[in-house]
């Protein structure tokens, strides 16, 4: 099958027009994956299973992970010129520095869709494509690859139960885990779990905060102990 | 007796003051041949020894419960081996596994259609408290939030000894229970009624209401210096 790079190539040949990202892995696993745009996934698809040379016929796993807003530092080499000075003779060239920044930067929250592609037939893969959404609020939608893959109707159902992806072309889409009159996405990392909380023997971490929420220490000096 | 002379009749004396019969007397009368019980041991005692559990299973705990009525443990020699398909021919709710909210209403129902007299077991750390999953967003964190658990049997999963020791001391329970009285199970107060169980909604966050306020409260802890 090759490398992921030339299967990069190789999908840019046929699909001059999607920007086909790789995605590399750095580590021991090394499972690089292709982010695939959105608009063209279902083309890429049928033609990822179609071809004759991938075929691959099974998506054995469909994931999501979320994404939350979040800010990073990068450094940034820039090249800057100095004035030059007044006194300078004519004709000399103004000095350029290589000054290293550090910009913080802002990415937008997206949720991302993953497919880990095997080929039966070829005894080959993964496979692993990706699929973004554009943020994690309204725009959401996602093309559905059950069409393509029919395994995939069961785990995008538990996408869209647990992150919120709404998959467009999806002949069934229903919650899968949870009932059918609940609001919330739980795999979310900005999800709030209902606050029943009952007494445990040795809280830590959140439980923890959550155990001193509920059962307060009592006020200094009144010769109680505080819980633990 | 010899009507000629009729002996006055004794008065009789009130229940709670008969005298009690040892269960040494008891034995010696038996070697006589002479068996004495009242209504109330033998009662028990076939109810006791015909406990039929619903045959209902959730997860792992279910696998050891199936294990259990199989030849090698054999819960049929305790007189349960009749797992009834149906809740209204069912005596115990043996909740065998992980509840989760999702599933909370139906167990609630099924315990609800159960006929008097009708006893639960909480089997494995899972029914009793949530267990590993006490800390997750889908998982009830015990059934015991809305329906009344006779017994609680810990393990993750208990072994099938564990299930029939526990059965042995339901056994026990219901031996002990008596027909009169406030402590009577309900189907023998006369007025008294079991009562249905809360069952739970879906609400768009969690169950409605997050547990039975009249059967379960969170547990309240006590400081003492």
């Amino acid at each position: 099958m090759g490398t992921i790079e030339q299967l990069h190539a190789r999908l840019s040949a046929r699909f001059p027009d999607a920007a086909l990202t790789v995605v590399l892995n750095p580590g021991p696993a090394a499972q690089h994956s292709l982010l695939v745009p959105a608009t063209q996934a279902r083309a890429i698809a049928e033609f990822l299973r179609d071809d004759p040379e991938l075929q691959l016929d099974t998506c054995s796993n469909v994931t999501g992970i979320d994404w939350p807003e979040r800010e990073i530092t990068e450094t940034v080499r820039r090249t800057v010129t100095e004035p030059l000075p007044a006194d300078a003779p004519p004709g000399t060239a103004p000095a350029a520095k290589v000054v290293e920044e550090k910009v913080r930067r802002v990415v937008p929250g997206h949720l991302e869709v993953v497919y880990h592609l095997y080929s039966v037939a070829r005894g080959h893969g993964p496979v692993i494509l990706r699929l973004r959404t554009v943020d994690r609020g309204d725009q959401v939608a996602l093309p559905s690859l059950t069409p393509v893959w029919r395994a995939c109707e069961f785990q995008e159902r538990e996408v869209f139960d647990l992150f919120g992806v709404v998959f467009t072309g999806h002949p069934d889409l229903r919650r899968l885990l949870m009932w059918d009159e609940f609001r919330d996405h739980p795999m979310r990392k900005d999800y709030v779990e209902p606050d029943d909380y009952e007494w445990e023997p040795t809280p830590h971490d959140r439980i923890l905060t959550q155990a001193q929420r509920h059962y307060p220490a009592p006020p200094a000096g009144s010769g109680e102990s505080a819980p633990r | 007796m010899n009507p000629a002379a009729p002996t006055p009749e004794p008065a009789p004396a009130p229940a709670a003051a008969a005298p009690a019969i040892s269960e040494a007397e008891r034995a010696e009368l038996r070697r006589q041949g002479i068996l004495l019980t009242s209504i109330e041991e033998l009662y028990n005692w076939g109810r006791s020894n015909s406990v039929w559990p619903l045959q209902f299973g959730l997860a792992c705990c279910a696998i050891e419960m199936i294990a259990a009525s199989m030849a090698r443990f054999d819960i049929a020699r305790f007189g349960s081996e009749v797992f009834r398909p149906s809740p209204r021919q069912a005596d115990l709710l043996i909740v065998s596994g992980t509840v989760t909210k999702k599933m909370a209403p139906q167990v609630v129902r099924l315990w609800n259609q159960m006929p008097e007299p009708k006893y639960c077991i909480a089997m494995g750390a899972c029914a009793i408290s949530g267990g590993p999953f006490k800390q997750g967003y889908n998982v009830l964190k015990g059934i015991d939030r809305y329906i009344p658990v006779d017994l609680y049997l810990p393990g993750c999963p208990p072994r099938p000894e564990a299930l029939l020791h526990g059965l042995m001391e339901l056994q026990a329970k219901i031996r002990t229970q008596p027909l009169t009285g406030p402590a009577a199970p309900p189907h023998l107060r006369p007025g008294a009624d079991g009562g249905e169980c809360v069952i739970p909604d879906f609400g768009p966050h969690d169950l409605e209401p997050p547990h039975d306020s009249a059967r379960w409260q969170p547990p309240r802890l006590i400081r003492t210096e």
